[in-house]
């Protein structure tokens, strides 16, 4: 067992299934990269260093570099998934699906539908979402509630380094489309992770912290902010539970639900924009399934509806804190009729 | 003149343990103690257990109130002469120093860490705690566990000698091919190990499944083994719980995790959130699953148990003791009747079927009373 960043986890996956199976390729833009350059091949290695190195030993039959065209590496991708590869295709930036949906929304996570059931699609993309880099409102989005709202896609929305090995084998062992969501400032993020291969099965959330007085449920970059909030708030008496569902497709609402039953109050945590939003599906599940046995409101904190803001100051406003966090935890607690 | 003071210190449970906290203290201070007596209760990441008393003394002074949480090594309290004085109780504390961790932060640089043997081809996790001239000890877990099976028990048993604690074939950070993964398999997994360590004549606790290769390997190797402690082994009657195998062997989301760890003990308070992260952690990994199906299988196929060592006991010149679980729900603890007349047992009330983590202390004094004597 040793420590890994998350880098080094998605690393390590890719490289052992592309070991085990023969099936797994690698597609996207620049995903060994440096073609042309004096850094000669692998240069790059991903712009997000992931898959830097896996040219040397696969090949670039298995490492695929594509020109910037979206629309491409995901029909690509598609196309040898239903026909017996099992891809895992890069789409830099999440908030470029728009020009790759049709190939995502309307063929992958169709197919199994439209082919009897005869199709398989094995295909996995990695993507980047989160704020907090100045990059602006292109570049800043979290929109896994987009590929969570349609269904035939699985979605992942890792936090931390274990998960992320865990749950990126899973999606490239997985039989349809996943959609792997890689918060971008959490990269060097580090935990233990085992050198071994294995899986952790979709839907299945982890239980961050106990607690019996407020439920909070978050996802990927938020789950460490709670847990700072709620560090803070135990001094004050006020004991937090603290879900990562890690897959928002599957959700495991189970969790989510036996918990609220226990603590009475709910407090969710998404980085990404407000309506039709996780926060507000977690919040509606809540509301139908365990209404009897909430005490106070449910608490969303999240972005505003708004574009990601590129100045500094304002983006630091967008994202939720665990100071917001904390005080919509006070808000719950302390609520009476 | 001084008086002997000593202090009691925070426990080191488990590999990965660093701290902590006292949840509460059973004793006042002022108030004399004798060996077994309950002294307080601690919490780690992973479990709370109660610290008992190892030998007799007097609760001189409470250093860590409850709530408080320490390092390994940090001062939990003073014992010693019901006479001591308040200056010389003053002096041992200011004086008192706690072990510094590493540079790392995570453990002291002397922590003991497992490690590897490769046997027969087949690589095998182990924990080496203790030294001196007594007789070695060789601890044997059960069915999916690993050697922190032992984390209350171990250190406690390591005073004076070598106290090796295995990972079983396809367990823990043991290799996970098993092979056939029956008792033959395992057994000579043992012996093998046993003779490249070269730990034997040994004393050997086994647990369950480990409770019978222990039996197995004193029929086999008699020249290798000094005493049996047979903690709920399997082998001694045809019941097992098959809810609990199969249950165990299937398991990969918490939910049904934590059904099936709850039967192994009385008071289900013991199965953390953690304990069962870290079972399912394990049970997660690539081939672990196929080499506890492969040991069900072998051992427990059907819901019985395939593997008897009621004959191997009665045939044996070894000292044997049995330690039971009155409310053990895996192993029924009516088997202890199956053993031949000679066999001392002990059936511990209040514990299920981990009796050595649930009654550790009692356990402990068991072991090595018998071994001593």
């Amino acid at each position: 067992m040793t420590v890994k960043t998350i880098r080094q986890a998605l690393h390590e996956a890719l490289e052992q299934e592309m070991r085990r199976d023969p099936r797994v390729v690698v597609i996207g833009e620049d995903v060994s990269g440096g073609a042309g350059t004096e850094g000669g091949r692998d240069a790059a290695g991903g712009v997000l260093g992931v898959t830097k190195g896996l040219i040397k030993e696969f090949g670039e039959t298995r490492v695929i570099d594509t020109p910037i065209t979206e629309s491409a590496i995901m029909g690509a991708a598609a196309g040898a998934a239903v026909t017996g590869l099992r891809p895992v295709a890069e789409l830099m930036f999440s908030d470029f699906l728009g020009v790759c949906f049709d190939q995502i929304f309307n063929q992958a996570a169709k197919f199994r539908y439209m082919f009897g059931g005869k199709a398989r699609t094995p295909m996995v993309i990695r993507t980047m979402v989160g704020a907090g880099r100045s990059a602006a409102a292109q570049h800043s989005q979290s929109p896994y509630h987009i590929f969570t709202s349609v269904p035939g896609l699985k979605v992942v929305v890792p936090s931390n380094a274990y998960d992320a090995k865990g749950l990126l084998i899973q999606a490239i062992r997985d039989d349809d489309p996943v959609i792997f969501c890689e918060h971008k400032l959490m990269y060097d993020l580090k935990t233990e992770v085992p050198d071994e291969p294995y899986v952790i099965p979709f839907g299945e959330a982890n239980v961050v912290r106990d607690g019996d007085d407020v439920t909070i449920v978050a996802l990927a970059r938020m789950v460490h902010y709670a847990t700072e909030a709620a560090e803070a708030l135990a001094a004050e008496g006020i004991e937090c539970e603290i879900i990562d569902p890690r897959t928002t497709s599957p959700l495991d609402e189970d969790t989510i639900l036996e918990s609220v039953e226990r603590t009475g109050r709910l407090v969710v945590v998404d980085e990404a924009t407000p309506r039709c939003s996780m926060a507000t599906d977690i919040a509606a599940l809540v509301a139908d399934r365990a209404f009897g046995a909430l005490k106070a409101p449910v608490r969303r904190v999240t972005a505003p509806h708004t574009p990601v803001p590129f100045a500094p100051s304002l983006e630091k406003l967008y994202i939720p804190d665990k100071e917001r966090i904390a005080a919509a935890v006070r808000d719950v607690y302390g609520y009476a009729r | 003149m001084s008086t002997p003071l000593t202090a009691i210190t925070m426990p080191k449970w488990g590999l990965t343990m660093t701290e902590g906290k006292v949840v509460a203290w059973l004793r006042d201070a002022g108030t004399a103690f004798a060996p077994g007596d309950e002294l307080l209760e601690i919490e780690t990441s992973k479990i709370t257990n109660v610290m008992e008393a190892e030998a007799p003394g007097t609760l001189l002074r409470v250093v860590a109130p409850e709530g408080a949480t320490l390092p390994i090594g940090g001062l939990l309290a003073v014992i010693g002469p019901a006479d001591a004085p308040a200056s010389d109780i003053d002096a041992f504390v200011s004086g008192f120093v706690v072990p510094e961790p590493d540079e790392e932060g995570a453990e002291p640089a002397q922590a003991p860490a497992p490690r590897m043997l490769d046997v027969d081809g087949t690589r095998l996790r182990y924990l080496e705690l203790g030294s001196g001239a007594g007789v070695p000890m060789l601890l044997l877990h059960g069915f999916g566990a690993d050697l922190n099976t032992w984390m209350f028990n171990q250190p406690a048993l390591a005073e004076g000698r070598r106290v090796v604690a295995l990972d079983l074939p396809g367990h823990g950070g043991s290799a996970r091919d098993v092979g056939s993964g029956d008792a033959e398999a395992l057994r000579r997994a043992v012996e093998a190990f046993v003779v490249a360590l070269d730990l034997g004549p040994v004393h050997v606790v086994g647990h369950s499944l480990g409770g019978a290769l222990a039996a197995l390997l004193a029929t086999h190797r008699r020249d290798l083994v000094r005493s049996l402690t047979l903690i709920a082994p399997a082998g001694l009657g045809p019941e097992i719980n098959a809810a609990f195998i199969e249950g165990f062997v299937r398991a990969s989301r918490r939910r049904d995790a934590v059904e099936v760890l709850q039967l192994l003990v009385h008071d289900p308070a013991l199965v953390s959130r953690t304990m069962v992260e870290d079972v399912l952690r394990f049970k997660r990994l690539d081939g672990v699953g196929a080499a506890l199906a492969t040991i069900a299988q072998a051992w427990f196929a059907g819901g019985q148990q395939l593997v008897s060592v009621a004959a191997d006991l009665a045939n044996l010149d070894v000292p044997v003791q049995l330690v039971w679980g009155r409310e053990d729900r895996i192993v029924p603890a009516a088997h202890a009747q199956g053993a031949p007349a000679h066999v001392v047992t002990h059936v511990l009330e209040g514990a299920g079927h981990l009796p050595h983590m649930e009654k550790s202390g009692e356990v402990n004094r068991l072991i090595r009373r018998f071994i001593e004597g």
